[in-house]
């Protein structure tokens, strides 16, 4: 499970980032428990879709205005972008067969 | 033979409690931590009423502790969703992720219990777009801005309370006149000036689901049926807990409000089947209570299994001739 696989988003990379391909982007902070649930498996799977789809976190503490361009209010939230364009949200605590699904849907 | 001679399903202080003492009484204990993995705990900042800790300790971080002792003195943690037991046919056994069956001689169960929605859809449709049920998850995102709590239990009040940090007014709806919360929250919580309260009041609704956005609450005094509308950015959910159950429904007696029925320590009505913590207690729900139901049913458990005469089923070694049969 090495972690290099999963990638950190900033507010200053994040329209590069997700511009091409299927991207799966895990908003999250320090104090969210909820966040320490999902961070391991955001990282398995940043492993498992490797070369298929980008997995990154992105913190909201330290980045305000890319949650705040996606209304994100509550987190655990996961967004996926496919080529640079939002195409599926979960909110919430989900298990990692439900985000595998998710991802592969637009794969 | 079954695979384990006990199972405890689910990771909060129960659980954990109950794992670190089948664990010392050499039990082996298998452990299932759910989604939720370290229960409501973990949507808590501070604890303060955890003996041992005289300056509070942060919620993830207890849980934390808690796990890593259980594991500490051999307890196995699995990581999976259950989707069906049996108990009806002994060793009970466990579907776990529809791919894996584990088998057990005896099961504790402290599932917990989740936070309760409001029942009206539009609470639901907004979650994650205004509407929560975990302040510390969500707060954050509603520096400057007017929202509402629902309810008037402790955890109500300490929502509240956590909230007025990034708020600009907090508003309490609660459906009666008084407060249910503990004098110290309430104390706290009228003390601040930046919490109102709106008394004898139902939400009705939460606009606006058409925008994906929370711009308002109408509410409903029970009273005299007269509806007020409050603009507002947020509202967070505190009306108490449904006990996690539903695997259970038809297998083991549960109460009007789906509560596991426990006797005689945590005894189920079904031999072999234990329940602690807030999965079998809708009275006390602490921390506290839960751990030391955790151990009450890990000490009723070890006796069970004492008692239980040798079963060639979940012995491995064939019975000798002189051996007492089963009754």
């Amino acid at each position: 499970m090495a972690s290099d696989k999963l990638k950190t988003f900033t507010d200053s990379n994040f329209d590069h980032e997700i511009s091409s391909g299927v991207t799966l982007v895990d908003f999250w902070a320090e104090w969210c428990g909820p966040c320490r649930r999902i961070a391991p498996i955001v990282e398995q799977l940043a492993g498992e879709y490797e070369g298929r789809a980008i997995v990154a976190k992105l913190n909201v503490d330290e980045n305000p205005n890319i949650p705040g361009r996606f209304m994100i209010r509550g987190i655990p939230t996961l967004l996926l972008f496919k080529n640079g364009q939002l195409a599926d949200t979960i909110v919430g605590l989900a298990s990692k067969e439900e985000i595998a699904r998710m991802i592969e849907k637009h794969l | 033979m079954a695979d384990h001679r006990v199972v405890i399903i689910g990771s909060g202080p129960a659980g954990l409690t109950a794992a670190l003492y089948a664990a010392r009484a050499n039990l082996k204990p298998l452990l299932i931590e759910g989604l939720e993995a370290g229960g409501q705990l973990m949507l808590t900042t501070m604890v303060e009423n955890w003996p041992g800790y005289r300056d509070g300790i942060l919620g993830p971080d207890l849980m934390a502790e808690m796990r890593a002792q259980a594991v500490r003195f051999g307890t196995e943690m699995l990581d999976g969703n259950i989707t069906a037991v049996d108990l009806q046919r002994r060793p009970f056994s466990i579907a776990v992720d529809t791919t894996r069956r584990i088998t057990t001689d005896a099961l504790i169960i402290a599932t917990g219990a989740s936070a309760r929605w409001l029942d009206i859809g539009s609470d639901r449709k907004l979650s994650g777009h205004g509407v929560s049920t975990c302040a510390t998850c969500d707060g954050y995102f509603f520096r400057g801005k007017p929202i509402a709590v629902i309810g008037g239990g402790d955890s109500a009040m300490e929502e509240a309370l956590y909230l007025t940090k990034f708020a600009s007014k907090v508003t309490v709806v609660h459906r009666r006149d008084a407060l249910r919360a503990s004098k110290i929250m309430q104390d706290k919580a009228f003390a601040n000036s930046k919490i109102d309260f709106i008394w004898d009041s139902e939400v009705s609704e939460i606009k606006d689901v058409g925008k994906g956005e929370v711009s308002s609450i109408v509410v409903r005094n029970v009273k005299t049926a007269e509806l007020r509308e409050l603009p507002l950015d947020g509202v967070f959910i505190a009306i108490g807990h449904t006990p996690n159950t539903e695997l259970f429904a038809g297998q083991l007696e549960l109460d009007a409000n789906g509560y596991i029925v426990t006797g005689h320590g945590t005894r189920t009505n079904v031999a072999g089947v234990f329940a602690a913590g807030d999965v079998q207690d809708h009275v006390y729900r602490q921390a506290v209570t839960a751990a030391g139901s955790g151990c009450m049913a890990a000490i009723d458990a070890e006796r069970y299994l004492e008692g239980m005469p040798a079963h060639p089923e979940t012995v491995g070694a064939p019975r000798s001739a002189g051996a007492p049969s089963p009754q």
